[in-house]
């Protein structure tokens, strides 16, 4: 016991490594939440008019609604109006248009390995990096508007792209969604736009990576993703934020639409700050993320590596509209200390022989609660639906939570539905048997997890799969239970 | 919150007969039980564990409520609660939930109850068998109550039938609190051969203490609108856990079964084994959780539910549950939802097997997973039968029982 107690202690003391702040000179507008803000956000994102009555609605329906207490977790009760919904950590130049790039800002990004610089980039990714509210830059733009792919950040393809945004935005969350969703669509900032045209596989990987910086700021980042028919693309979401005391907020929404024979991978590797070993601060993340795969033979599958936030409820999930669609669904999630993650996915099957699998993995250390929530609903339509979920959970220490909550609607008697789920601890012969071997316990946790996570992981592009196995090792060094 | 204001009106005007006609145990709890029912009201479908059932809807018609005094041929270890010879009120309501509305409003109405007490060191050797009939000239509402108490070291089979008889409709609610001591072995069925006119509504709560074996087995053979909950607490080390449950709904069926098995000491192991057919347009539900409680260590539990789709129009919702704050546990679900084999139907129909005969068999060998538990040999050689005759379509009138020779 006192052996574990020393682990723990070893872990709860292991330093947050993102948890730096840069000292650079933000915009932020004054705090509260109403509808001048609004009015503020986007008069500074110069907005077409439609977009502005898009988020005043969203608006005037999240007051109307309620914060939603079904998950498995408490929500510390968010101050809405103690929030600054706009941080613009760029410099503007005279005539207020053209963005220079802060040194400190390329630094920043630089230390957490996601340079700036084309030449120096990895090749083979382009990375739209996000600092608080604005797109600080984004690379590769050229080289991929050579094969007419749009990758820019969401404020900047509003102004360029009006007609694709209108048509897309909002078609897959609707503001009605959830409270979470309503509050995203009135004050969303920044996030990335891709399109890929018909027929085009996109050559490198696409990312974004965001950061929250600015203190008392909450981060609302909106993707969309179009993959047009019979295109390809791969895409990668990295995100960190300085420790601070008082919890942060990061409300997301993720569109994608995937039409005939088209392809998405989505890649999560998650690592907001966690809060300290008391459970002070870090981010709260609460987020909507959903695919709708329109066309027939249309794929598109979500690979989260989830290590951060103090709170995490998110549910990737995918609507399976188009005839033979596919989905998958892997996930890790890591919680320690006193984490809390409620996430999981949703697959809807309405088209026919529509296929889903997913495939989760949960590890919960110290006192942390880790549970794992999903949907899979077939329509009456949906001949031949075919899903098979599997969910582990892996317990490290007595004072942790590892939970279930399936849910089946099964509207269709040609469906085919399997679930799974098992809980366990790490098992004593596979330790003894590396302890055995001269490889001390903590180490063997870590091959051990590892191995446990491996499924997941490889499903990773390669970058991320290490950078994952890395912090999986990171974020439970000391933990044996 | 509609159909209450009947309810709260009904127990405004007949409360003092129903305290004349009952007993002080049953007395003492009767306005606190009708005070949190006026307070919680039905359970909206908002509710987690009632997200299949519109309960409201099954109590909103106006029924006659039955005060018939329970008929209880005089017998060793079955009395009515107001002729009890022992003091029961250490026992009576402590472990039903009243914060449930239909647990609450059963407290408050039901004026007699049925108890079943094993004393120590008892076996009791034949099966106890209550049946249920259900009769009426107009649409009536029964509110059952039944309390079971097995002693230390008390073994008791029980069997509980339900049956319908007039071509009415009834409404059901069944309050059943049942106490296993140290040492105890219980094994209960409950099934239930009623009408489509008729809903059900069961509440079932077990304690389990320490070194005991209990198993709860819920079949459904034809109904109407079932609604099974069945909660269990895992006081003592060491016991043991099964809930069996077999469902076979057809017609505009619907059966939801609510399971809850909470362990909370260290060394017990439960099982659950579920498996529905639901066919036509019937409607199917399953929501089974397993908490295992911080200090549960060594808690061995297994949950399956395997769920037969066999029309189009048919619906089937399941929801097995792991809730786990203890690290040394090995649990494990799983649920299914499917169709049937095609290969076993094309290997039976390339032997002459027609297709409605071979699928008949693969629906009786499915639920003969559940049926094959059951340790009572002549009952479970009848429910093999039953479960037969239930898809073949014959069970309506059933022929084995002494109304229908």
């Amino acid at each position: 016991m006192s052996e574990q107690n020393q682990f723990v202690r070893e872990v709860a003391e292991k330093k947050y490594e993102f948890g730096f702040t840069t000292d650079v000179q933000t915009e932020i507008i004054d705090k509260g939440l109403n509808e001048d803000v609004i009015r503020t956000i986007s008069a500074k994102k110069g907005e077409p008019d439609w977009l502005l009555e898009f988020r005043l609605e969203a608006y005037r329906y999240w007051l109307t609604q309620e914060q939603p207490t079904w998950g498995h977790l408490t929500l510390p009760e968010i101050d809405y109006q103690a929030i600054s919904y706009y941080a613009d950590p760029t410099k503007k130049s005279a005539d207020g248009e053209k963005k220079e790039l802060d040194p400190e800002l390329v630094k920043t990004f630089d230390k957490l390995g996601i340079p700036l610089e084309e030449r120096l980039a990895l090749s083979g990714m382009a990375v739209d990096a996000v600092m608080d509210s604005v797109s600080v830059k984004t690379t590769f733009k050229e080289k991929l508007a050579e094969k007419n792919i749009i990758f820019c950040s969401i404020s900047e393809a509003v102004k360029e792209y009006p007609d694709l945004v209108r048509q897309y935005l909002g078609s897959v969350v609707p503001y009605r969604d959830n409270y979470f969703a309503a509050l995203n669509s009135a004050v969303f900032s920044d996030g990335s736009f891709v399109y890929i045209p018909q027929g085009t596989r996109c050559p490198m990987e696409l990312s974004t990576y965001f950061r929250i910086n600015a203190r008392n700021t909450g981060q609302f980042e909106r993707t969309l993703i179009i993959c047009d028919e019979g295109s390809y693309v791969s895409y990668l979401e990295g995100c960190t934020a300085p420790m601070r005391d008082e919890n942060q907020l990061h409300a997301a929404i993720v569109e994608i639409v995937v039409l005939d024979n088209a392809e998405v991978k989505y890649s999560t590797v998650q690592n907001w700050y966690p809060g300290d070993e008391n459970g002070k601060g870090g981010v709260l993340n609460l987020v909507t993320k959903r695919g709708h795969l329109r066309g027939v033979n249309s794929k598109l599958s979500w690979t989260q590596v989830e290590t951060g936030s103090a709170i995490t409820w998110k549910y990737p999930s995918c609507i399976l509209q188009g005839d033979n669609s596919q989905a998958e669904f892997y996930s890790v999630a890591v919680t320690n200390n006193h984490q809390v993650a409620d996430t999981g996915t949703k697959m809807i099957h309405i088209g026919k022989n529509t296929r889903s699998t997913i495939i989760s993995k949960g590890i919960s250390a110290g006192k942390s609660q880790n549970s794992y929530r999903g949907l899979v609903k077939v329509g009456t339509k949906a001949d031949g639906a075919r899903n098979y979920s599997s969910c582990d959970s892996l317990l490290l220490g007595s004072e942790c939570g590892a939970h279930t909550f399936p849910y089946m609607d099964i509207h269709n008697n040609t469906a085919t539905v399997e679930h799974e789920a098992t809980t366990s601890k790490i098992n004593e012969d596979q330790l003894f048997y590396c302890n055995q071997r001269g490889i001390s316990t903590e180490e063997a946790v870590g091959l051990i997890v590892n191995g446990y996570a491996k499924d997941v992981i490889n499903k990773l592009p390669m970058e991320f799969a290490v950078e994952a196995q890395k912090l999986l090792s990171v974020s439970l060094e000391g933990t044996v239970g | 919150m509609k159909s209450e204001q009947q309810y709260i009106e009904l127990y405004g005007e007949i409360s003092n007969l129903i305290k004349q006609k009952s007993c002080d145990v049953m007395n003492k709890v009767r306005d606190a039980a009708f005070a949190s029912f006026e307070k919680v009201g039905f359970p909206s479908k908002k509710v987690e564990r009632y997200k299949y059932t519109d309960v409201d809807a099954y109590f909103a018609p106006n029924y006659g409520v039955s005060f018939n005094t329970l008929e209880v041929k005089p017998s060793k270890y079955i009395f009515r609660l107001a002729e009890s010879p022992i003091d029961l009120s250490a026992y009576y309501n402590t472990i039903a939930d009243n914060n449930d509305g239909i647990t609450a409003l059963n407290t408050a109405i039901a004026h007699d109850a049925l108890v079943i007490y094993v004393p120590r060191n008892t076996k009791a050797e034949d099966p106890i068998q209550v049946d249920n009939w259900l009769r009426g000239n107009t649409s009536t509402m029964v509110n059952r109550r039944v309390l079971v108490i097995l002693e230390q070291g008390a073994e008791a089979t029980i069997i509980m039938n339900d049956h319908a008889e007039d071509k009415q409709r009834f409404l059901t609610t069944q309050v059943m609190e049942i106490f296993c001591k140290d040492n105890s072995h219980l094994d209960i069925y409950e099934i239930e051969e009623t009408t489509p006119l008729c809903s059900r509504f069961s509440n079932v709560y077990i304690n389990v203490e320490r070194d005991c074996t209990v198993k709860h087995n819920s079949i459904t053979l034809y109904n109407g609108q079932t609604r099974n909950l069945c909660d269990v607490v895992l006081k003592g080390e060491n016991s043991e856990v099964t809930l069996n449950g077999c469902a076979i709904a057809g017609g505009s069926q619907r059966i939801d079964n609510n399971t809850l098995i909470d362990h909370r000491v260290p060394n017990c192991t439960s099982n659950e084994l579920y498996k529905y057919v639901v066919d036509d347009k019937s409607v199917g539900a399953f929501a089974g959780k397993i908490l295992v409680e911080k200090d549960a260590q060594k808690t061995v539990s297994h949950e399956t539910n395997s769920n037969l789709c066999a029309s189009a129009d048919a619906r089937m919702f399941t929801q097995p549950m792991l809730e786990i704050y203890a690290d040394d546990v090995k649990c494990a679900h799983g649920s299914t939802v499917g169709v049937m084999d095609e290969t076993a139907l094309f290997y039976m129909r390339q032997r002459g097997v027609p297709e409605e005969e071979a699928r008949m068999l693969l629906k009786n060998a499915f639920m003969g997973q559940v049926i094959d538990q059951i340790q009572l040999q002549p009952l479970r050689d009848k429910l093999f039968v039953k479960v037969e005759k239930r898809f073949r379509g014959e069970l309506e009138k059933c022929d084995d029982c002494r109304l229908c020779k």
